[in-house]
């Protein structure tokens, strides 16, 4: 690391007692540069063994990386705790602006500790931190008010992050969401019940400086050709184009598009809400995260009026991706985009994960169609595939919780199952909701080792469909071994806290020129080493919190219904999960 | 003819900040802290972006608000901003209605546009441009 360069900088807040401190820890960064590398030994030292997650005692741990600020791609803040959702590793990435704002404060870390005795909000520059009182925020109906009024009210527009949570959040919801520039978010395991159980609403990170370069020309030239990359190659032009959803379509043709609870791989309203038709008829605006010209984020117009005021319309902005879509979609079976949208609007609203309300909704579709459960429990809200209405009803009432059935929801479709049966169809990893893929076996087997973080995401789809295209027989030791090296490498990809898209981009050779400009002098061998470190610290930490490779449940659903992989049993699926943690 | 920043159609930008940044890098660093030109949200993320450059007016009341002659109109429309002049009196940045000067807090002078188009050059979708002064 270069002399000056601050990301050795860690900053050290304490909630209950309201005070913050700065320490230097350049060796952390050094030898693991930041992102999952840092943020699991954080965790591994602020984190006590069998913490509760909802108690002061779990800490917020955010980190960034030296190519923060650097270069174009490097664009994620992960987020480490312990999740309230599965009770082991929350680890979560977001982009927006959040990590060049902490990277322009003059941080490489934050560690949030303690919790507060009244609503706070942090608002935090270089100088450190500043705690304002969040009493009058608390409770407010919709997230984006929260949004609407830090943006008035505190300064640095166009260099800030405002992070923040809604009422799901509040009410200790273990799969609320924190969401940061409104269309971002740590989605996925929690991170928004966390704040909320430190009574923490958001958190304004603002910054504006410059970093040092090893050598400036050979920072420009690698810069230069990570920017041609990003900008001219194909590899980021489907992000760019149509975004994520240019996924839907592809996998309704081979049957991997989760429809229905996952009654089926097929969805008949699949072209209506593909990427294709939502770029048609409501892509209204397409946005970027900070220093990323790919603008993969995209938002439809939607233009609703007012039933019973003539000439009344109000218009959403909303953020919609592959994984929204399926969930707040084909999952629900919803083919009318303003109904699906409407759903991820009030899932918005409350700040609650999309992929796991979607999945812990279907669920209750179906267990509601069987008899499990009756209207009594649903507080009267009937809950049908294709009725927006009813799932905007229910989805407020995961956040307001009136019946003992949307307390057990507020917990997820592995809780909810346990209590009221329907196991079977329950979709869920290692108590984590599955996202929008269906494709064989292997992306079911990623979803269950990935210790990688939030969305489950990883190398499995891929696996799947391209031993579809090639004709290939996937074997559990082929499965196993794959995954676990994609995985590995990974960890070094969100150690440097950059963009998976850009995955195809940063190649071990771009990776190691990168940092050699930003005072890094690495080697393919130094990487090996971390990818592998962080992976094996990662796993131990979920074990040390009770996870267990050979305990991990095997939905049912997921062998009945027919994937494109072709049949595979749970056996099959067992073996190569035995595979994968025999090798880590 | 002397050349300005304009910006093209602001309705195309994203929001990247790729401009920032090379802006800056323009000064042989990596950050945002030399940026002359500035992107913001217009109030919300959903209302798209405003994003802020020197229009090198033929008057520029930077300059006539400088006291120490730092800032001197520029032959053609804009200025020429002299650091080692600078008191750092902060009379240009509330001069200028579009908030082009922008401040360097480190140094406690204006970050002045300098007209030569490098941020252009990183603006993935046509936003800015630079251009000969017409009229």
């Amino acid at each position: 690391m270069l002399p000056h360069d601050p990301l050795k900088r860690i900053l050290y807040i304490d909630l209950s007692r309201r005070s913050f401190e700065v320490r230097e820890r350049p060796e952390l960064f050094d030898e693991s540069l930041g992102g999952s590398g840092v943020g699991i030994r954080l965790l591994e030292e602020e984190c006590p063994v069998n913490a509760d997650p909802l108690g002061p005692e779990n800490p917020i741990i955010f980190t960034v990386g030296p190519l923060v600020g650097l270069y174009p791609l490097a664009s994620k803040t992960v987020a480490m705790f312990k999740s309230p959702h599965t009770g082991n590793l929350g680890e979560s990435h977001a982009g927006g602006r959040s990590a060049v704002s902490i990277r322009m404060a003059g941080y490489g870390a934050v560690v949030i500790r303690g919790a507060s005795v009244m609503p706070v909000y942090l608002v935090i520059d270089e100088d450190g931190v500043r705690f304002r009182d969040a009493s009058a925020l608390w409770g407010t109906r919709s997230s984006y008010t929260t949004g609407s009024v830090l943006r008035v009210r505190e300064g640095g527009s166009g260099t800030r992050s405002i992070m923040r949570i809604g009422r799901a959040g509040e009410r200790l919801v273990s799969y609320a969401c924190v969401i940061t520039e409104t269309y971002r978010h740590f989605g996925r395991l929690g991170l928004g019940a966390v704040f909320g159980s430190k009574q923490l609403k958001a958190l304004v990170i603002e910054g504006k400086r410059t970093l040092p370069v090893a050598d400036r020309r050979a920072f420009r030239q690698t810069y230069d050709a990570i920017y041609k990359a990003a900008v001219d190659s194909p590899l980021m032009q489907k992000y760019h184009e149509l975004g994520t959803p240019i996924n839907v379509l592809p996998l309704d043709a081979i049957g991997a598009l989760p429809t229905r609870n996952l009654q089926s791989g097929r969805f008949e309203g699949a072209e209506a809400i593909s990427g294709e038709s939502l770029a048609a008829n409501y892509l209204g605006r397409r946005v970027a995260c900070a220093h990323c010209p790919v603008a993969c984020i995209h938002l439809a117009a939607l233009r609703i009026p007012y039933p019973n005021d003539p000439y009344f319309y109000k218009t959403l902005m909303l953020g919609y991706d592959h994984e929204p879509i399926f969930a707040a979609g084909s999952m629900l079976g919803l083919d009318s985009v303003p109904g699906m949208l409407q759903v991820m609007d009030e899932i918005e609203m409350q700040g609650l994960d999309v992929m796991s309300t979607g999945v812990t909704l279907a669920w209750a579709t179906e267990a509601l169609a069987r008899g499990l459960i009756n209207e009594a429990d649903t507080d009267g809200v009937t809950l049908a595939f294709g009725d927006a209405a009813g799932y905007i009803e229910a989805v407020q009432r995961i956040t307001t919780q009136p019946t003992d059935f949307y307390r057990a929801l507020a917990r997820g479709v592995e809780h909810a199952a346990t209590i009221y049966g329907g196991r079977s169809f329950a979709l869920a990893f290692g108590g984590n909701e599955m996202p929008g893929y269906h494709t064989g076996p292997a992306c079911h087997v990623g979803w269950s080792v990935g210790a990688r973080h939030s969305h489950l995401d990883n190398a499995g789809y891929s696996l799947d469909q391209n031993a579809l295209k090639k004709g290939q027989t996937l074997t559990p030791e082929f499965i196993g071994e794959t995954l676990l090296n994609e995985e590995r490498w990974r960890q070094v990809l969100t150690s440097l806290v950059l963009c998976l898209f850009a995955r195809g981009i940063y190649d071990r050779e771009t990776v190691l020129g990168a940092l050699a400009a930003a005072g890094f002098a690495w080697d393919a061998e130094d990487l090996e080493r971390l990818g592998a470190e962080t992976l094996r610290r990662k796993i131990a930490f979920k074990q040390r919190e009770g996870f267990d490779f050979g305990a991990l449940r095997i939905p049912q659903r997921i062998i009945e219904t027919p994937s494109p992989g072709g049949p595979f049993d749970e056996a099959f699926v067992r073996e190569a999960i035995t595979h994968f943690a025999g090798l880590v | 003819m002397a050349k300005r920043l304009s910006v093209i159609d602001v309705d195309r930008c994203v929001g990247c900040q790729m401009c920032m940044f090379a802006c800056t890098r323009r000064t042989g660093y990596a950050g945002l802290e030399n940026a002359c030109i500035h992107v913001r949200s217009a109030g919300g993320i959903r209302k798209g972006f405003t994003v802020i450059v020197c229009r090198a007016c033929s008057d520029p009341p930077c300059a006539r608000v400088c006291p120490t002659e730092a800032l001197t109109p520029r032959e053609g429309g804009g200025v020429r901003f002299k650091p080692n002049l600078c008191i750092g009196c902060y009379n240009c940045v509330e001069a200028c209605p579009f908030g082009a000067a922008l401040w360097d807090e480190t140094n406690h002078k204006p970050q002045i546009c300098v007209y030569c188009g490098y941020c252009a050059d990183y603006c993935p979708y046509d936003v800015i441009k630079l251009e000969e002064i017409s009229g």
